[in-house]
């Protein structure tokens, strides 16, 4: 047993970390650090620079346009990449439809769409939960009825993440209505300028704009764009949400996000002195660090298994237990953050593209710090509820 | 021992929420904050016919003659209608300073204003350095003559946008966070040398960044000791702590009424999430952190009146802290159990929880409350 990493993998992170200290622009990371609202063309511009250099989609199959690196590998490039901080690749295209595609998809989708969302020609917005379908995702409603060589859909998406700038939306819709919920599942691949296909944004309770509700009125869609076979959308559905499991936790994230904790406690004051040399501050600061690092061990005995079994691409339900513990140490992260910030994290910044020009309210590193902590009450809903995520487990991992 | 309302509490408390009810429904609400000011003009007249603004004024000072117990009723309405009017800076806090700390002459001329609802009044306390502390003051008011002249900056003055007249602690002498030396001068909003900067606040309510350039005030602006003001203070603010928590279990109990209403309805799976056990304990724990909030908020406005400085404080402390922490877990317990309904703008939970959120961070968090308590000795110390 040795908890180090070699030292080639220790020579990949320096490499890794120069990358992105020469190519990522520093505008785009200060947006990151200042948890501001990144424009389309920021995360563009930076996947089209990683896609040069080959690391756009760094875990996919060579044959795809991967790098062939091991689970380690993946690792650390994540965990770069998210204390660097620098933009993660669209999770809908590279994490989600790509693999999906490139598992159960035909040759000419393989080759019209995976250099495409390598180099986010197309972005993509994941169309699975509808009003009455979250958590009980298999009772999805939305219909495409086959007429000679289209499918008419009609029906209601929600929650879609980031639609208002997508060019194509992977929707589970439902193709057969007799048979049992899971059963009658496909998976179709939709263009969005398609006719008949409404967004209307939904703001989040942090003011955000990333959300959104779309509506299918009769929307025509070429059968070719139907995925693998009819009907068997459910099983690809599984693959792709238990696909996820290197960075699950998002490890690289949190402790972005404690090493800004620290940059802003040393600033803000509590009793004449930085906050930071507050014994009960960092107390309470050291108890997250130890949660993140035994997730942290946790995660590498996830990618270390992996390595040496291979990827079985079957859901794991120790993905569960990362999912659970990740989101809980990021909401927490968050909440400490907006307390470093105090009363100061009271002001309500409007956003800068609302056309106002007044000076920011200071302090201006102040502005996302409640909004962080209100937004981040997402990671517990979204991708399978941490109640969901507990039922697995009990489920699977204890035989309950 | 008696836990029931007079039956004058009880009208009090029934036509407010009557009021409430038929006229702050959740899209009115928005309806109020996209007025200029940020809430609405026709409320605030609502409740000083009712009478809400004279209450807490003695009857020889022109008031109703209210208490504690009074101002908890209200705040506990205000709370469960999310209601943004100027209520706590101008009755509780201006309010506050008003009867505690006002001479005889500024209270003839003053409380009038204030009972009948045409004078509005806020506190700037808080400042750049001073995180949660009242006594840390680095705005000074120089003896001129016989004028004080204030400099300095203060941030996040609730209700500091639309207040007429300005409680603003200022140092008199000793270094910035010097217990002695600070006094609090009442300042017109609009002297020369005062500039203010409204915005909105994350929860939807108002305040003000507000600096003051040599703004010259006379020595009859002075509140108390002008040598020694803190301890009235404390006292104004402990007061308004008691008020803050009976704001948060109206907060409080409208999430826990919309989660277990939304418990009831929303189906997956074939059943009510409701049905599902894990989802039954949450809202259980909601409803035990609700009640352990409404019994704290009656001892500290009980103590509120209290001339034991130190067993008011404590009192404030556990108060603040048990709401800061049960708030929190209601709050959260609340956008977790509606799932993605609860993370939007459009439905009403977020903005109770973002509330209570706020709530927390004025006048102390839950943390350094629970320190501040801890230093005090505890709360059962002998
Ligand atoms: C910010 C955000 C972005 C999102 N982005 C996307 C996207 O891009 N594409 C997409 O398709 N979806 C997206 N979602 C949707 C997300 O996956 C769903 O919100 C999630 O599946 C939960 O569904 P729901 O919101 O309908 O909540 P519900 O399923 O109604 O759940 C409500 C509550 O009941 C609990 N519950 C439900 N069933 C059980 C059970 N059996 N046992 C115990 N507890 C249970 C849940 O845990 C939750 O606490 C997003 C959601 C959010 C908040």
């Amino acid at each position: 047993m040795d908890l180090r990493f070699t030292p080639e993998e220790n020579a990949f992170r320096e490499e890794v970390r120069a990358f992105f200290r020469d190519h990522l622009p520093t505008e785009t990371r200060r947006k990151l650090v200042d948890g501001e609202h990144m424009d389309k063309d920021d995360l563009v511009q930076w996947t089209r620079t990683l896609n040069e250099k080959g690391w756009a989609v760094a875990h996919w199959p060579k044959e795809h346009g991967g790098t062939g690196w091991d689970p380690m590998r993946q690792y650390i490039f994540l965990e770069e990449l998210q204390k660097f901080p620098a933009p993660q690749p669209l999770p809908f295209g590279v994490n989600m439809v790509g693999p999906v595609i490139y598992t159960f998809g035909s040759e000419a989708q393989k080759k019209h769409y995976l250099p495409r969302i390598a180099n986010l020609d197309d972005w993509w917005c994941q169309g699975f939960s509808e009003p009455g379908a979250g958590s009980d995702l298999a009772s999805l409603k939305t219909r495409a009825v086959r007429e000679g060589d289209h499918y008419i859909v009609n029906g209601q998406k929600t929650w879609t993440t980031l639609a208002q700038y997508a060019d194509w939306i992977f929707c589970l819709v439902r193709t057969d209505t007799e048979v049992k919920k899971q059963q009658g599942i496909s998976f179709l691949l939709i263009d969005m300028k398609t006719p008949g296909i409404e967004v209307r944004p939904i703001v989040t309770i942090d003011g955000g704009r990333e959300i959104n509700e779309v509506f299918l009125t009769d929307v025509k869609v070429p059968v070719e764009n139907l995925v693998g076979e009819e009907n068997k959308g459910w099983d690809y559905a599984k693959f792709l949400l238990g696909n996820e499991r290197v960075n699950i936790a998002r490890v690289g994230m949190s402790k972005q996000r404690i090493a800004r904790i620290r940059e802003l406690a040393a600033t803000e004051f509590s009793g004449g002195r930085p906050l930071l040399e507050d014994p009960r501050f960092r107390e309470r600061l050291a108890s997250v660090e130890i949660d993140l690092k035994a997730l942290e061990l946790t995660q590498l005995r996830v990618v270390a298994a992996d390595a040496k079994r291979g990827n079985t691409g079957k859901p794991d339900p120790a993905s569960s237990y990362l999912k659970i513990k990740g989101s809980e140490i990021q909401q927490a992260t968050t909440h400490l953050l907006m307390e470093v910030m105090g009363p100061h994290a009271m002001p309500y910044h409007s956003d800068p593209d609302d056309g106002s020009n007044e000076p920011p309210i200071e302090p201006a590193h102040a502005a996302s710090a409640a909004p962080g902590y209100f937004n981040f009450r997402k990671v517990s809903i979204y991708g399978g509820s941490n109640e969901i995520q507990k039922n697995i487990i009990a489920k699977a991992v204890l035989g309950l | 021992m008696d836990f029931d309302l007079t039956e004058e509490q009880s009208i009090l408390k029934d036509s407010l929420e009557r009021l409430l009810a038929d006229k702050y429904g959740f899209e009115e609400r928005k309806r109020h904050m996209a007025a200029p000011e940020g809430w609405s003009s026709d409320m605030w007249s609502h409740y000083a016919e009712m009478g809400l603004m004279a209450l807490p004024f003695s009857e020889e000072d022109g008031g109703i003659g209210g208490g504690p117990v009074e101002t908890m009723i209200v705040m506990e309405a205000l709370g469960k209608a999310l209601a943004l009017e100027p209520y706590f800076p101008t009755v509780v806090l201006g309010g506050g300073f008003l009867r505690l700390g006002g001479s005889a002459e500024q209270k003839a001329q003053l409380i009038p204003q204030a009972a009948d609802g045409s004078l509005k009044l806020a506190f700037a306390q808080v400042e750049r350095n001073s995180r949660y502390d009242l006594h840390h003051v680095e705005t000074t008011a120089r003896k001129d003559g016989g004028d004080f002249v204030v400099t300095g900056a203060k941030n996040v003055v609730l209700g500091g946008d639309s207040a007429g007249k300005l409680f603003v602690t200022a140092r008199t002498a000793g270094g910035p966070r010097d217990e002695n030396g600070i006094g609090v001068f009442l300042v017109d909003a609009d002297a020369a040398g005062v500039s203010r900067r409204g915005y909105v606040t994350q929860d939807g309510q108002r305040a003000a960044e507000i600096s003051f350039d040599n703004v010259r005030v006379p020595a009859s602006a002075a509140f108390g000791d002008p040598e020694n003001a803190l301890p009235l203070v404390r006292r104004v603010v402990d007061q308004a702590i008691a008020a803050l928590a009976a704001e948060s279990v109206g907060v409080m109990s409208a999430m826990n009424a919309l989660t277990v209403d939304y418990l009831k309805v929303r189906k997956q799976f074939g059943v009510p999430i409701g049905a599902f056990q894990v989802l039954q304990h949450k809202a259980v724990d909601m409803y035990v952190a609700l009640e352990q909030a409404r019994s704290i908020t009656l001892y500290a406005t009980m103590m509120a009146d209290s001339d034991d400085d130190a067993e008011r404080a404590r009192a404030a402390h556990a108060a603040k802290t048990e709401i800061g922490r049960g708030g929190r877990l209601v709050g959260e317990h609340a956008i977790q159990l509606h799932g993605g309904v609860g993370m939007t703008m459009e439905y009403a939970v977020g903005h109770y929880f973002k509330r209570m959120t706020m709530i927390d961070l004025t006048f102390g968090d839950h943390d350094y409350h629970l320190r501040a308590l801890a230093e005090a000795g505890g709360l059962m110390a002998a």
